[in-house]
């Protein structure tokens, strides 16, 4: 793992991302790669990534949430992306941002729910 | 015509830059008290067009502006770049075409998010784009 502040938590046998800071371009793809590599390592097949405590999102770093989730899922996980707050989610469609299927709950016990629907484990 | 308050020159010279630029104009946001729907659509265009003065115009600088009309406040930010300007304007305008990163969404998507745009650039001459939020009174 590389130095960065994003913590990657396991809960049950989910992974639980919470991004907490801004993101840095360069910090944002390390972030990408380290939760690939995590969800390899420990077999996860489920992800949830938490940007409630994100005031902006631009273009590269909801390309990075987007396509992490993508990423995700051809490895056989489920990524749900959770906590997306309401001028985020509207500064996203006035860009004309394409989310291209990506799952998304409200919160993380919303996104935790969906999981274990999809994993059949509900 | 609006009249500058205050203004803040900074450098686009590093990555850590457009973070730094697009933190000055959110303090900027909270300060006149500008929603949070309105402050993320002025930050979230920072950060696009800072993004593109860093990746596609080699760094460059920003102008970071408090205005005001008629009684009305806003925010006018400055980008500036020596890069190699914009040859199909219009098909940057477009969005969803993607040069290196940060895909066209910089320029169409920007502009989606602010009260005014204006944009300058040629082949070979540097872009220069300026955009103003208000404050709805």
């Amino acid at each position: 793992m590389r130095d960065h502040p994003i913590p990657i938590l396991r809960v049950g046998k989910t992974l639980l991302v919470t991004i907490q800071i801004e993101l840095r371009d360069t910090v944002a793809d390390a972030f990408q790669e380290d939760i690939l590599s995590e969800i390899e390592r420990m077999g996860a097949p489920g992800l949830v990534i938490d940007i409630s405590g994100l005031d902006t999102v631009d273009s590269y770093v909801a390309r990075v949430l987007v396509d992490t989730g993508q990423m995700a899922r051809l490895m056989g996980t489920e990524a749900v992306l959770v906590g997306m707050r309401p001028e985020v989610a509207a500064t996203l469609v006035r860009m004309g941002f394409q989310t291209r299927g990506l799952r998304t709950a409200l919160n993380v016990d919303e996104g935790l729910a969906l999981l274990g629907e999809l994993l059949g484990r509900g | 015509m609006s009249r500058s308050v205050s203004q803040h020159a900074l450098p686009i010279r590093a990555e850590d830059d457009v973070v730094l630029v697009r933190r000055k104009v959110r303090e900027l946001a909270d300060r006149l008290g500008f929603s949070s729907f309105a402050a993320a659509a002025i930050t979230t265009a920072t950060s696009e067009l800072a993004r593109n003065a860093w990746v596609h115009g080699g760094g460059g600088d920003a102008i970071v502006e408090e205005v005001e009309r008629l009684g009305q406040r806003g925010i006018r930010v400055t980008f500036t770049d020596e890069g190699p300007g914009i040859a199909d304007l219009s098909r940057a305008m477009e969005g969803g075409f993607s040069t290196v990163r940060s895909l066209g969404l910089g320029l169409s998507g920007s502009r989606r998010l602010v009260d005014e745009m204006e944009l300058d650039t040629a082949p070979g001459q540097g872009t220069r784009v300026v955009i103003v939020k208000w404050k709805r009174l």
